[in-house]
Parts: structure tokens; C-alpha cells; sequence
């Protein structure tokens, strides 16, 4: 009787440890999953995110960036132009940070890679065009914590 | 909170508050925009914050004006026409940061200029401009 009781204290003991270790890793991989995107350049940030998101840099390959980056006074039809400095700063910073299998291999627009098609494939072509999204460039719109590097699904709210 | 925090706390803040209700437009670069526009317009009388406003609103040979993205009152908010971002308020009154940085204010100038004039703003469009956004008051 006593052994029994002692063995269910036992059974307790070890399931809440257990639980609350899976806890931790769930927590911790969240956190990691949440962040994976951060991006961490302050003349990037500055120069490019005033008009748009910190893109990712993962989301393109380095020679998308150098491309883009050759091109500021003419970039997807305004004058984004910065200096000298700060370009190749910038520059290298994204090709340094750029991504191998989600970046876009054949365009300069992330938006129409593969990758962000499919990701995107069960969004409504109305919602894309509803005024507090406005373009496919806004993501937070839906991803409320893109600027902090965070896409991952619990922050994802459509606009309707 | 103890008290002296509390003190302490409100102080800082009001010094904060003091010194961003401070911040000017540099003087070198008003004087350097003067004497550029003395040069270019022979007549030229100083910069005009009504000039500014018309301008600010007005559309220059593309779809859009200044006020496309920054609205009509430089106070509020604005948001990028393309990207759907939102940009800080312009005015000084509602955003003390504004017109501090000569350096950034050229850069803006350069980037925007081209996408609404479709040229170099003169220097007379940027001091009236400029003289606008300072005349706003909260």
C-alpha cells in the first residue's frame, strides 16, 4: 500500500518535470522561430526602412541584393538613393546576411519568388487589394511584428 | 514608487521636453539655402511659409505631392502611397526630431524631389518648405 502511494508520488514527480521541460523547449523554440528573420544593421534599417520593412536579408541571394543596391535612384519606381557610405555598408551587410533556399533566384521583387507565392497561396486576391494592405510589400499588415523579424504564424492577422 | 523617483523622473522628463521644444533647423543650412536662392532668384525676399504650404500640396508634373504621403496637415501621421508604411509626423511641433539633420533633410530632398518633381528641388522650394513646416504650431 505504501509502495503504491509512493510510486504515484514518484509517476507525479517525474511527468511534471517531464512537462515542464517540453514547456521550456517549446518556449525556446518559439522564441528562436519568432526571431529567425531579426534584422540587426542600423544604417539598414534607417536608410530602408523608412519606406518599407527591414526586408529579411535571407529572403534574397547576395547577387539579388548587389543588384538592388547598384540601383537605388531607380528602385521599383521611386529615388531611394543613399550615400556612398552607406551603400556599401548596407551592401555588404545583405549579401553577408542573404539566404540560400527561400531567396528568390530569378527576380529583385521578393514578392515574386516562388517561395513567397506558395507561402501566400491561400491569401485572397481582394485582401491583397484592401486599403490597410495596399500592397504585397506591406507586411505588417498581417505579420504585426515583421519590423522586429518575427513572421511566424501566432502573429499573423488578416485585415478584413 | 518613492517620491524622490517620482521627482526625479519628472524632472528628467521636463528637460527632455525643454530641449526637444529646442530643436531648430541648422543655421548653416538655412543661410547656406539663402544664399543659394539669392543667387538664383535676383529678386529674392526670404522664404515664404505660405509659399510652402501651396507647394507642399500641390502636384508638380507627376500623381503625386508632397501631401500624398505626408497628408495635408504635416502635424499627422502619413503612410508611404506605395508600401502602405506609415511615416512619422513632418512637423517639427508634432515631431521635434524633424529638420535637426541637415544631412538627412539633403538625402530626403534628393529621394523625394525626384519622385515628385521629377527633378532636384531649387533651393527656394526647400526654404519655403522648410519655413512652412517650422510655422506649423501643435
Amino acid at each position: 500500500m505504501l509502495n503504491e502511494r509512493k510510486r504515484k508520488w514518484f509517476d507525479a514527480v517525474v511527468w511534471s518535470v517531464s512537462a515542464l521541460f517540453a514547456l521550456g523547449l517549446t518556449v525556446d523554440a518559439a522564441h528562436a522561430e519568432s526571431h529567425r528573420y531579426a534584422v540587426d544593421n542600423a544604417a539598414y534599417r534607417a536608410e530602408c526602412g523608412s519606406c518599407h520593412v527591414a526586408y529579411p536579408p535571407a529572403l534574397l541571394g547576395a547577387e539579388a541584393w548587389r543588384a538592388i543596391m547598384q540601383g537605388l535612384n531607380q528602385h521599383f519606381g521611386t529615388d531611394a538613393s543613399v550615400s556612398d557610405e552607406k551603400r556599401a555598408e548596407i551592401t555588404a551587410y545583405l549579401a553577408g546576411a542573404s539566404g540560400g533556399k527561400r531567396s528568390a533566384a530569378t527576380t529583385l521583387r521578393i514578392t515574386e519568388s516562388q517561395w513567397f507565392r506558395k507561402e501566400h497561396a491561400e491569401i485572397a486576391a481582394t485582401t491583397w487589394k484592401l486599403p490597410a494592405v495596399k500592397s504585397a510589400a506591406n507586411c505588417e499588415a498581417c505579420h504585426r511584428q515583421a519590423n522586429s523579424g518575427d513572421f511566424s504564424e501566432r502573429n499573423i492577422r488578416v485585415p478584413r | 514608487m518613492n517620491l524622490q523617483f517620482t521627482a526625479a523622473m519628472s524632472t528628467t522628463l521636463l528637460l527632455v521636453v525643454a530641449s526637444a521644444s529646442e530643436a531648430q533647423v541648422p543655421t548653416d543650412y538655412l543661410k547656406s539655402l539663402e544664399t543659394a536662392a539669392r543667387v538664383a532668384e535676383s529678386g529674392f525676399a526670404g522664404f515664404s511659409a505660405q509659399r510652402g504650404r501651396a507647394w507642399f500640396n500641390a502636384r508638380h508634373g507627376t500623381d503625386w505631392s508632397c501631401s500624398t504621403c505626408h497628408t495635408e496637415d504635416p502635424r499627422a501621421v502619413g503612410r508611404h502611397v506605395t508600401t502602405g508604411r506609415s511615416i512619422a509626423a513632418m512637423a517639427p511641433a508634432a515631431n521635434p526630431e524633424r529638420l535637426t539633420d541637415a544631412a538627412k533633410m539633403e538625402k530626403w530632398f534628393k529621394r523625394n524631389c525626384g519622385d515628385v518633381l521629377g527633378r532636384a528641388c531649387t533651393p527656394v522650394e526647400k526654404g519655403d518648405v522648410i519655413a512652412y513646416l517650422t510655422s506649423l504650431k501643435r
